[in-house]
């Protein structure tokens, strides 16, 4: 395999959705495997050649010093370190932990914490500098699939930095939120998941992570003008992406 | 090996992060550990004071192989607490919805995560070339499954449709009979698998193992039923917390599930084969005989064969269901939040998953409790290794440490899941 670009992928705290994304690109998977060597990839195979990689794709958030370490050192030998999905570029749903007494958190799971030394849920960024960053809960196959393309090629990866609200109109959809009176965070997600959750009559969540110069504010307004308790509008900004400046600012008590 | 160490740093080809260390000493083992070095997540805490709407997609986060089951487990405690009964239409979806994790799953784990060991490939990526109709087997049948569960879900990873009493969004029946068509073609691949098991040589174990599993009648247990074992439990799932422990032990890694006279058991395909033989399809029948192994079976190692035969039947049973769903209509499902508790079992590809919440009169959530396949089965693993090593004491370091993490993988565990709910211990000796 060599001549072909190195590829890692490295897993911290994390459902293993993203990884599994790789292998859920079925259809095109041989192809790909032509295209790059997959060097570590500890799911899915045994051998693991050293770096230094090409591409180290970064699964899962920073949840204690060991993995610090270990980031680092992907850091290190990682030519370009991308971040994917939500854990890795925003911290991910178990940041929601980070507003919780630690002691009460650890002590609802183990018997005996001391031996976890948890720090809180960070995204990668806070420890190393990243190159790139593919958001989602899961990430997007598509996206995925175009970032690995680009890089081959050189070129700057298309970003969609603009809000879910622009594909789910050019799904043609009824806005949920507008005609319904349902909480849809689409106003202040990042596009990119083809407007998913509401083409199927489901008001969007947040999983794809903040756009750019997302209104918090005006979004907040709408929700309490719909009737939510102030401690619904902060679950709703404090999910996948609480950490975000922005985020942190539309889920405040 | 009579006196040594089997050390595996980094368990490769499963889900999750896990170590494993053996000490033997004149060919008796005095240390055995499986080191989970899994970061926690904290999910049991956070969903304290989340609302109960959220659970399904909360709790579909804990695991990207398994979301589906997840969500369903998270539905029925809900439902079970706010006292909601789904609908017909609604029962059907969401075992077709299972059943298209269970194709994905297991054409993942038969052939990317197990098959290597069995053929003598370190990974899939490397059998690529000497089997490759094999691998573009696995390929089609996992898309399949992927697409089943996205035709349902929305997506395959972490899914978005499924809510109480149903579906935010259901298929037509034009896709279902589309999907039927490529469901219909798999059939025979998904025989070929059983096929291509039949002909991998397992390691013999003699153990008089407890087996655990949801059991219908009716059915072939996915997403209800009774939970038995074949050493006589026969219980409500919604009581499994009285019955199945949780237990801390003193020299181990991890929280072991255990039954209430403290024997380890297994969760998983064998133990749902084995004990529901019965209500499996006719041509999964006949995938069990292909494979060779007459179930029940006592070896954790024909859990791959098990798999083959879920394989068959789950193709099977979702044609079935796709002919009685026909054209699925849109239902008005009310249903009013109050104060109570709620728990629930199904089974995920891996074995019985268990939720358990209590919500206060808003739906806000006061407690939970989710215990993964993977917890159930550590102990089992364990107890396994402890049984199957000295059996194979005559084998070189390298072939025996081979062996070990077979017998790991035989369990498909998966430590993402699993590792919120282990006591965690960072492998720091030597």
């Amino acid at each position: 395999m060599s001549g072909l670009p190195k590829v890692a992928i490295y897993k911290f705290a994390s459902c293993s959705g993203c990884q599994l994304e790789f292998l859920n690109l079925e259809p095109v998977l041989l192809d790909l495997l032509g295209m790059v060597d997959i060097a570590h990839f500890v799911m899915a195979r045994s051998a693991s050649s050293p770096g230094p990689y090409d591409i180290g794709f970064v699964e899962g958030s920073i949840v204690n010093a060991e993995d610090v370490g270990r980031l680092k050192e992907a850091r290190a030998e990682s030519k370009l370190l991308v971040a994917i999905g939500a854990c890795a570029t925003h911290g991910g749903l178990q940041s929601i932990s980070n507003w919780l007494p630690m002691r009460e958190v650890e002590s609802s799971v183990y018997a005996t914490p001391v031996q976890t030394h948890p720090l809180k849920s960070f995204p990668v960024s806070e420890y190393v500098k990243v190159d790139a960053s593919l958001s989602g809960c899961p990430i997007n196959k598509n996206e995925l699939v175009e970032f690995i393309k680009s890089a081959l090629l050189g070129v700057t990866p298309r970003i969609r930095p603009h809000s879910v609200c622009v594909e789910c109109k050019l799904a043609e959809n009824v806005c949920l939120l507008v005609s319904e009176g349902k909480p849809c965070m689409g106003p202040v997600i990042r596009a990119g998941c083809s407007a998913l959750c509401p083409s199927r009559s489901t008001p969007c969540t947040g999983c794809h992570g903040p756009s750019s110069d997302c209104n918090v504010e005006s979004l907040r307004t709408t929700f309490a003008g719909l009737g939510l308790h102030q401690s619904e509008i902060t679950r709703h900004f404090r999910k996948y992406a609480a950490l975000d400046a922005e985020f942190q600012k539309g889920g405040r008590t | 090996m009579e006196s040594g160490r089997i050390k595996v740093d980094y368990l490769s080809r499963l889900e999750g992060e896990a170590a494993l260390d053996v000490t033997i000493q004149n060919g008796q083992i005095t240390d055995l550990q499986l080191n989970v070095f899994e970061p926690p997540r904290f999910f049991q805490s956070f969903l304290v004071g989340r609302k109960y709407y959220e659970l399904p997609e909360i709790t579909a986060r804990i695991c990207g192989i398994c979301p589906v089951s997840y969500q369903m487990t998270a539905l029925s405690a809900i439902e079970r607490a706010f006292a909601v009964q789904v609908s017909e239409q609604t029962r059907k979806l969401r075992k077709l919805y299972a059943l298209s994790q269970f194709i994905q799953s297991h054409a993942l784990h038969i052939y990317m995560l197990a098959a290597p060991d069995f053929l003598g490939y370190e990974s899939v990526i490397s059998m690529a070339s000497a089997y490759p109709e094999e691998v573009k087997r696995a390929l089609r049948l996992k898309r399949l499954g992927n697409d089943l569960t996205a035709l349902i879900g929305g997506r395959e990873v972490h899914p978005v449709t499924p809510q109480i009493g149903g579906f935010s969004d259901l298929p037509s029946g034009k896709s279902l009979q589309a999907i039927a068509k490529r469901l219909t073609a798999a059939m025979e691949e998904a025989m070929d698998t059983a096929r291509l098991i039949g002909q991998l040589a397992v390691p013999a174990l003699a153990w008089d193992l407890t087996y655990v599993a949801l059991s219908d009648p009716q059915e072939y247990a996915v997403n209800g039923g009774r939970l038995v074992s074949n050493k006589g439990l026969n219980i409500d799932p919604a009581d499994y917390r009285d019955y199945l422990q949780e237990r801390h032990i003193s020299h181990a890694n991890a929280l072991h599930s255990a039954m209430e006279n403290g024997s380890s058991f297994l969760v998983g395909p064998l133990a749902r084969v084995n004990l529901n033989f019965a209500q499996l399809s006719s041509r999964a029948k006949e995938a069990a005989a292909l494979t060779g192994v007459s179930f029940p079976s006592n070896n954790p190692f024909h859990s791959v064969a098990a798999r083959a035969v879920e394989l068959v039947h789950s193709i099977e049973e979702a044609l079935q269901i796709i002919e009685e769903l026909d054209e699925p209509r849109r239902e008005n499902g009310g249903y009013i939040v109050r104060a109570g508790c709620g728990a629930a079992i199904t089974e995920a590809p891996r074995g019985i998953l268990s939720h358990s919440y209590c919500f206060n009169e808003q739906g806000v959530v006061l407690a939970a409790d989710i215990v993964a396949p993977t917890s159930r089965n550590v102990h089992n693993i364990e107890e396994g290794l402890r049984l199957f090593i000295p059996q194979h004491l005559e084998l070189p370091e390298e072939d025996l440490r081979l062996k070990c993490e077979m017998f790991i993988r035989n369990y498909d565990p998966c430590f993402s899941c699993s590792v919120h709910f282990l006591k965690l211990r960072v492998h720091s000796k030597c």
